[in-house]
């Protein structure tokens, strides 16, 4: 007797699976599209929720989470969602513009360093060398405080210490383009360097520009908070995520829990926002480095 | 031969180590001479309407700031070369006493943090790499990429919430209890006071680790040998235990040596958070409090924390992987 | 022992921009195995050779769908059956030291071979000391990492592999290439031994010459589907019936030595009808329209 071996039974977890995969590019699209809003959401919150709920409040001191209040109430009964989202946004902003920089010098960098080659590229990786031989956040430390501390302090602080592996990326990719058959036969046709960098370097760069940018933007906002956080970023009297968190810690033996967690939530979501984005763009520009 | 190998790779090593410390030198003292800081200005801090313009200058003499750059710069490194760090600002203390002081209070935390994400870590990974796609595996690295963006700080709040606030069975802050001489404190409330500030600084290593090993161990049993083995009929347990380990150790032990540099920047915040007296909340008074002396030891000492971890982890290549040899032939 | 017929494998994959795709990597493939003889599967890169093996071992990868029938000793070969039986009664030869763990000691790699067979941990330390001893390889073998090995030594390593094993069926996955011909000839001889020790052997390679050494019988490959089986001696005989398995003839160094023109087509632009109908010098409408069965040849001279 002979039977017919046919793999593919379609079980439940089959048909889930088949479902699953033929629905990716939508998926992947739509959390794309939703993470976008969520995250724009936040940063342009405080226009749209103005001055409101941010004033004392004495009869409202110290409520937990509620209806009324999400988030519940800090020690002046100001509303700690409001708070927050004014918070957010701020670090948002503040760690968007860093990053942007960051990358900025990043590209310029891996762009100068895998273009020239020679010396630029070897000071250009020791500088990366010593960057990579101290702890991260004793770098940002040292070199917020060098430059007076402050807002500008953390900007500078972040832009100046999240380059480096992304120059590396765009310095690996130009050298692979770069040797590769296609850009040597365009110049065996007599092709320009420029023509050569708009037809063959741009379609190749730009994608890992994007990818990496938007995966910068977590660490971006997770160091300005940390420096935020321990005193050393934004002025307490700005209403920074890492100074509400700063703060809840004075209020934490009282059993105000939510002033600390509440907010912290909305970091992390925020935060885990801007990696599922990034991930998403990745595997919609290449799907097999991503994680299914 | 080994022995005359084993003192090539020092030298090699020391000879590095002293080009990076070099390189560090140079890139703080730049970065700290352009600095709108005066340092005149943050030695005396409030008490500065009080002295007059003269005494200023006098100090700022004595401190060499009359001097150009360069020679400035000689001075200091002749001075760091003699071992001497200076003296902090903030203890009164020579600076090398401070981080030696500091370091040994940290060193313990660092250690059970680092074991503890070394071993979770690993297993995890381990575990979620077998089980590329199942449930298991979904739900690991969910936990791992949510840990992974957990501001750290963050985390040692909630863990300070959840066991010191609510269940109180851990101390709200410090190295001992309130009042207890620190000559006089005991074994066990010196664990006690370690294993939180411990534990949230290696729930962050965690994340790393079991992503990286999850990875390794997917590249490696979609490897040629995996395959074979699978061709003999090895079960998966069998060809992870057989295969997998062997072949996943040596970058788990890179990447954790190198996560040395991750784990000292968490130890700031974590200690800033439990208040625990550590290099790391030294490093933040440091900053706040503008003992650049103080700032510019601990940044060395960082250096060279992050440059033995990786040393370490060029040295135990060579014990793992039969093809590495010692000296890179 | 083993019969395959009309195999097809089918695998899904993921485009740029995530579209799905379906991809037929093995389209009909058609192969029988009696105990004592070698028969070769020849084919170029992409003629789903290595396939094959893998489907008989059940190591597809996970993407992977199969269809068409499948027998080994009379019985129905399902995935199931193929994970219960590879390493005891199938075995594989593979390729290169590459299929070795890189940081395991030899002796211990093969010993683990014949415990996986079923036999005690003794058992098969002694017959590792056996089969090394049959292949000339000094006790020390044993203790070598994968990378200190000789081309010649790993290749008797492959091999010893299969034979602690008691497997009826070997399957030797592209044993010769980019090795010294003393090496190719002692390696070919040793698969003829096994066959001759009443296994079954499958030579998987895309060296024509060496399968005709050895091979009893030889079957092409082509674009995933079998397009020929013939005896070893049919080749030299002149009796080749299809274009392409003529062409391949003709395009060894001792006969005209002409490459066959053209390309095999990629499984991402199959045509329609048959297979070769886009290389083939005797290609007319019908071909263009359905793809030829494989018919049972009465046997010539
Ligand atoms: S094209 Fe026609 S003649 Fe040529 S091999 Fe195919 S079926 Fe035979």
């Amino acid at each position: 007797m002979t039977i017919t071996v046919n793999s593919p039974q379609k079980s439940p977890q089959k048909l889930w699976r088949i479902w699953r995969q033929n629905n990716r590019r939508q998926q992947t699209l739509g959390a794309i599209v939703l993470g976008t809003l969520f995250l724009l959401g936040i940063i342009v919150s405080p226009w749209f929720l103005g001055e409101s709920g941010l004033s004392t409040v004495l009869t409202q001191r110290n409520q937990p989470p509620s209806l009324a209040h999400l988030f519940g109430t800090d020690w002046l009964g100001r509303d700690m969602l409001r708070r927050s989202l004014h918070g957010l946004s701020l670090s948002l902003r503040v760690g968007l513009l860093a990053a942007s920089v960051s990358a900025l010098i990043g590209t310029g960098l891996g762009l100068a360093a895998g273009t020239f080659g020679g010396w630029v590229d070897a000071v250009i990786i020791w500088i990366v060398d010593v960057f990579f031989s101290l702890p991260h956040l004793v770098l940002l430390i040292l070199i917020a405080f060098a430059v007076g501390g402050g807002t500008k302090g953390v900007i500078i602080a972040v832009a100046l210490t999240h380059w480096t592996s992304l120059a590396r990326v765009i310095r690996a990719e130009v050298l692979q383009t770069n040797s590769s058959d296609y850009v040597h036969l365009s110049r065996h046709l007599g092709k320009s360097s420029l023509w050569i960098a708009r037809h063959h370097m741009v379609p190749h760069i730009v994608p890992q520009l994007l990818v990496g940018l938007i995966l910068l933007f977590p660490h971006a906002i997770l160091h300005e908070a940390a420096l935020s956080f321990i005193g050393i970023g934004l002025s307490p009297h700005l209403p920074a995520i890492g100074i509400i968190l700063a703060e809840s810690m004075r209020h934490l033996s009282t059993g105000y829990w939510w002033l600390g967690v509440m907010p912290g939530i909305l970091l992390l979501l925020a935060v885990k926002a801007f990696d599922w984005l990034g991930e998403n763009l990745r595997s919609l520009f290449d799907p097999k480095t991503s994680q299914g | 031969m080994q022995i005359r190998l084993l003192l090539v790779f020092a030298a090699q090593k020391l000879l590095r180590l002293g080009r990076l410390l070099m390189a560090v030198a140079v890139f703080t003292f730049v970065l700290l001479s352009f600095s709108p800081i005066d340092p005149v200005k943050a030695y005396i801090g409030a008490d500065m309407m009080q002295i007059s313009a003269d005494q200023q200058a006098l100090i700022a003499e004595r401190w060499g700031l009359d001097q150009p750059m360069w020679s400035r710069f000689l001075d200091w490194l002749g001075q760091l070369l003699q071992g001497n760090l200076g003296t902090s600002l903030v203890f009164n203390q020579p600076v090398s006493e401070v981080i030696a002081s500091r370091f040994q209070a940290s060193l313990q935390m660092l250690a059970i943090a680092w074991l503890l994400s070394g071993l979770l870590g690993l297993a995890l990974g381990l575990i979620a790499g077998a089980l590329e796609g199942h449930w298991i595996d979904r739900l690991i690295r969910l936990y791992a990429y949510t840990l992974a963006s957990s501001p750290t700080f963050w985390v040692a709040l909630l863990l300070l919430i959840v066991f010191a606030v609510s269940f109180k069975i851990a101390p709200i802050c410090c190295a001992a209890p309130p009042g207890v001489l620190s000559q006089n404190v005991t074994f066990w409330q010196h664990l006690h006071h370690l294993l939180l500030p411990a534990v949230a600084l290696s729930i962050i290593g965690i994340a790393n680790i079991a992503l990286h090993t999850r990875q390794k161990l997917i590249d490696v049993l979609h490897s040629d040998y995996v395959l074979f083995a699978r061709a003999q009929g090895e079960s998966l347990w069998n060809i992870v235990r057989y295969h997998g380990f062997r072949n996943i150790l040596l970058p788990a032990i890179t990447l954790q040596f190198a996560s040395l540099s991750e784990l000292f920047g968490g130890s700031v915040l974590v200690e800033q958070v439990f208040a625990y007296p550590g290099l790391g909340e030294a490093t933040v008074q440091a900053a706040l409090r503008s003992d650049i002396p103080l700032l510019v030891g601990i940044v060395f000492f960082s250096a060279l924390f992050v440059y033995t971890g990786n040393t370490l982890a060029d040295l135990s290549y060579p014990i793992i992987d039969p093809r590495i040899r010692l000296g890179g032939q | 022992m083993l019969s395959i017929s009309n195999l097809g494998v089918i695998f899904t994959q993921y485009d740029q921009g995530l579209r799905r795709k379906q991809l037929t990597v093995i389209t009909a493939l058609d192969l029988d195995v009696q105990a004592g003889e070698v028969v070769a599967v020849v084919g170029a890169s992409g003629s789903g050779k290595s396939l094959l093996a893998h489907a008989l071992l059940g190591i597809l990868p996970e993407n992977a769908a199969m269809s068409g029938t499948l027998q080994f000793q009379g019985e129905p070969l399902t995935p199931e059956r193929s994970r219960s039986l590879r390493g005891k009664a199938i075995a594989l030869i593979p390729q290169s030291v590459g299929y070795l763990d890189p940081l395991m000691r030899v002796g211990k790699q093969v010993q683990r071979v014949a415990q996986l067979a079923g036999q005690s941990k003794a058992n098969a330390s002694t017959s590792v000391d056996r089969t090394f001893a049959r292949y000339d390889l000094p006790m020390a073998t044993r203790d070598r990492y994968p990378f200190e090995l000789s081309g010649g030594m790993a290749r008797r390593i492959l091999v010893s592999t299969a034979v602690v094993t008691q497997a009826q069926l070997v399957i030797a996955d592209e044993p010769t290439p980019g090795l010294h011909p003393d090496v190719v000839r002692e390696t070919l001889s040793h698969l003829r031994e096994l066959a001759r020790e009443g296994r079954g052997v499958i030579l998987i390679t895309h060296d024509i010459e060496a399968a005709l050494q050895i091979a009893d019988r030889v079957a092409v490959f082509y674009a995933g589907t079998t397009v020929e089986i013939a005896a070893s001696k049919d080749f030299s005989l002149g009796n080749l019936r299809h274009p392409y398995t003529q062409a391949l003839w003709r395009s060894l160094p001792q006969n005209e030595f002409v490459p066959v023109p053209g390309n095999q087509p990629s499984p991402e632009h199959l045509p329609e009808g048959c297979l070769f109908s886009d290389r083939c010098p005797w290609v007319s409408d019908i071909c263009r329209a359905e793809r030829p069965p494989l018919r049972q040849l009465p046997r010539i001279g």
